[in-house]
C-alpha cells in the first residue's frame, strides 16, 4: 500500500475546486463503502472509488489526478444512485478526469486515445465513424491488431462502413468544437 | 392512448453501423403499433460518453444542437431515442439547460440557441408506457412460446432515477412485461443493471471480457436460451464479442442477444430482413426455430 503524507501534500483548493465544479459537496461522505461495492470496476481500479472520496476530502490532488480509476469509471452511476448522502460520486469521478486532461494527465493512455479519436470523428464528420475512429485509434496506439478478429462477423453485414456518413453541414458541428477550444480548452 | 402518437426520432451514430438492426426494427415495431416517427433533420452526434468525460458544457452542446433541431419540428410530443447513452446525454443536456447560467455558457457554443422543452424518452419507454403491454398483446400474429429469455437492461437506462424517471432502477420490469406480452418467458436475471463494460472494448478488452462474460455465464445459468437487450453497446458486447469472451474465459456460450424491437417485430408479424435477424453476430435461428408454433394461427392477426 502506498503511505501518502497527507500534511504535507494536502491542497485545499483543490477540494473547493471540485466541489464547485461538481456542484457536490464532498465532505458528506462518511465512508460507509456503498459506492465502492457496487462499483462493477473495482477490480481494475487502483483506487477504490469510495477511498478516491476519502482522498479528495484530504485534498490529494496530485495521487487523484494521476491514478488510473478516473480514467476507467464508465459513468455507470451506480454509486450515485446508491450513496446515501446523495453525492452524485459519478459526477465527481468525471469532474476529476475533466482536471486530469487539462493538466495533461493520461494515467490510461488506450482510453484517453479512443475518446480523442472518437471526438475527432464527430467533429469532422458531425457523426462518429466507427471505421474511421478504429484507423484514428490505431494510429495514436500502434495496436494493428485491434478487433481485426471481428472484421470477417461486421463487413459482410454491411455494419462496418468504409465511409461516414456525414451529416449535411459538418462545419456547424466543426464549429462547436472551435469555439470550445477558443475558450483555451484542449 | 391517444389516438395519434408523433415522435422526433434521434437514431443515434451506431444505428448507422454496429446497431442497424436496433434502427430497422424500432421503426418497424413503432409503425406497427401506430406510433409515427419523424427523423430529426440533419441529427448530429450527441456526443455519446466520451463528450462528457472531457467537458460537460462541449457534451451539452453536442445534445443540444439536437434538441434545438428537433424544438423546430411540427406537431412532436417527446423526442425518442432507441440508445441509453444518447438518452443519457439528450436528457442530461435538457435538465442541466434549465440553469440559465449554465444555458448561457452553452448556447455560446451553438448557432441557433436551444431551449430544451421537449421531454426526452427512451423507445422502450414509449412503447411500455404511450402503447402498453395491453395494447400490444391484441396485436400478436405470431407468440414466441417457449422461448426464455434472460432481460438485461445495462446500466443506464434507469440510472440515476431522478434523472431517467422510468421503470425501477434496481428491478426494472418494462422489458419483462413486453415480451411476457408476447407470450415469451423471462428467467430471473439479477444482473439486469449491471454494467457490460461499456466502450472500453476497444482500449480495455479485458474489461469487457470480464463484466460481459458475467452476464452471459449468469443468463445461461439460469435457463436462458437467448438475452434480449435494449442497447447497442450491450447487444455489441455481448454479440459481436461473444467469441472473444468465451476464449478469455474458456466458456463455449452460443448465446443469441436480441434487441428487444426485434422480438416485437417478430411476434407482430413483421419480416426477418427488416427486423434484421440476420445482422446479428451469434445465429439466433436455432433459438427461433425452438419457438412453439402453437397459438400461432388465428390469434390476433396483423393490423
Ligand atoms: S456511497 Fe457515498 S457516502 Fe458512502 S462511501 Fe461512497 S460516496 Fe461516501
Ligand atoms: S460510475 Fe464509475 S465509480 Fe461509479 S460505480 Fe460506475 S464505474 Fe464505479
Amino acid at each position: 500500500m502506498n503511505v501518502i503524507s497527507l500534511s504535507s501534500t494536502q491542497d485545499r483548493n483543490f477540494v473547493a475546486q471540485v466541489e464547485k465544479e461538481s456542484g457536490q459537496s464532498v465532505s458528506q461522505c462518511y465512508q460507509c463503502g456503498n459506492c465502492t461495492a457496487g462499483c462493477p470496476y473495482t477490480s481494475v481500479y487502483d483506487i477504490p472509488v469510495h477511498q478516491v472520496m476519502r482522498l479528495l476530502q484530504a485534498g490529494q490532488k496530485q495521487t487523484l489526478l494521476s491514478c488510473r480509476s478516473i480514467w476507467l469509471c464508465a459513468s455507470c452511476q451506480s454509486c450515485t444512485t446508491r450513496c446515501p448522502n446523495n453525492i452524485d460520486v459519478a459526477h465527481v469521478m468525471d469532474v476529476l478526469r475533466h482536471m486530469a486532461r487539462r493538466e495533461g494527465h493520461a494515467t490510461e493512455y488506450g482510453v484517453k486515445s479512443f475518446v480523442d479519436s472518437f471526438l475527432a470523428s464527430v467533429e469532422r464528420n458531425g457523426r462518429a465513424f466507427e471505421m474511421g475512429l478504429l484507423v484514428s485509434y490505431i494510429l495514436k496506439t500502434g495496436k494493428f491488431w485491434t478487433d481485426v478478429d471481428l472484421a470477417p462477423k461486421m463487413l459482410p453485414k454491411n455494419k462496418l462502413s468504409p465511409f461516414p456518413h456525414k451529416v449535411k453541414n459538418p462545419e456547424a458541428i466543426a464549429k462547436i468544437f472551435e469555439r470550445f477550444r477558443q475558450e483555451g480548452h484542449k | 392512448m391517444s389516438s395519434r402518437l408523433r415522435y422526433a426520432y434521434y437514431p443515434g451514430c451506431s444505428a448507422l453501423g454496429t446497431s442497424k438492426e436496433y434502427d430497422s426494427s424500432t421503426r418497424a415495431v413503432c409503425e406497427a403499433l401506430g406510433m409515427e416517427l419523424v427523423e430529426i433533420p440533419d441529427w448530429s452526434c450527441c456526443g455519446s460518453s466520451p463528450a462528457h468525460t472531457v467537458d460537460h458544457r462541449l457534451s451539452c452542446a453536442l445534445a443540444g444542437r439536437n434538441l434545438a433541431l428537433a424544438e423546430l419540428m411540427e406537431d412532436v410530443s417527446a423526442i425518442l431515442t432507441p440508445c441509453p447513452s444518447c438518452l443519457t446525454n439528450l436528457k442530461t443536456a435538457s435538465a442541466k439547460l434549465k440553469k440559465p447560467e449554465f444555458a448561457a455558457e452553452v448556447n455560446k457554443l451553438l448557432d441557433r440557441p436551444v431551449r430544451a422543452t421537449l421531454p426526452v424518452k427512451s423507445v422502450l419507454q414509449a412503447i411500455h408506457e404511450d402503447v402498453g403491454p395491453d395494447a400490444v398483446r391484441p396485436k400478436v400474429f405470431k407468440w414466441l412460446t417457449g422461448l426464455k429469455l434472460a432481460p438485461y437492461y445495462g446500466c443506464i437506462m434507469n440510472r440515476p432515477p431522478e434523472l431517467m424517471a422510468f421503470d425501477d432502477h434496481e428491478n426494472p420490469v418494462a422489458m419483462d412485461q413486453l415480451m411476457d406480452a408476447v407470450g415469451a418467458e423471462t428467467v430471473s436475471f439479477p444482473l439486469k443493471v449491471e454494467c457490460c463494460g461499456a466502450s472500453y472494448g476497444v482500449a480495455r478488452r479485458d474489461i469487457v471480457e470480464n463484466l460481459s462474460g458475467k452476464l452471459l455465464d449468469l443468463a445461461a445459468l439460469n435457463g436462458a436460451q437467448a438475452m434480449v437487450t435494449a442497447c447497442p453497446l450491450c447487444q455489441m458486447n455481448l454479440d459481436l464479442r461473444q467469441d472473444q469472451i468465451n476464449a478469455a474465459n474458456r466458456t463455449s456460450h452460443r448465446m443469441p442477444v436480441f434487441y428487444f424491437t426485434q422480438l416485437l417485430g417478430l411476434a407482430l408479424g413483421l419480416g426477418e430482413k427488416e427486423l434484421g435477424m440476420n445482422k446479428l453476430s451469434v445465429s439466433p435461428h436455432p433459438v427461433l426455430a425452438g419457438i412453439e408454433s402453437v397459438g400461432t394461427a388465428g390469434k390476433g392477426a396483423r393490423q
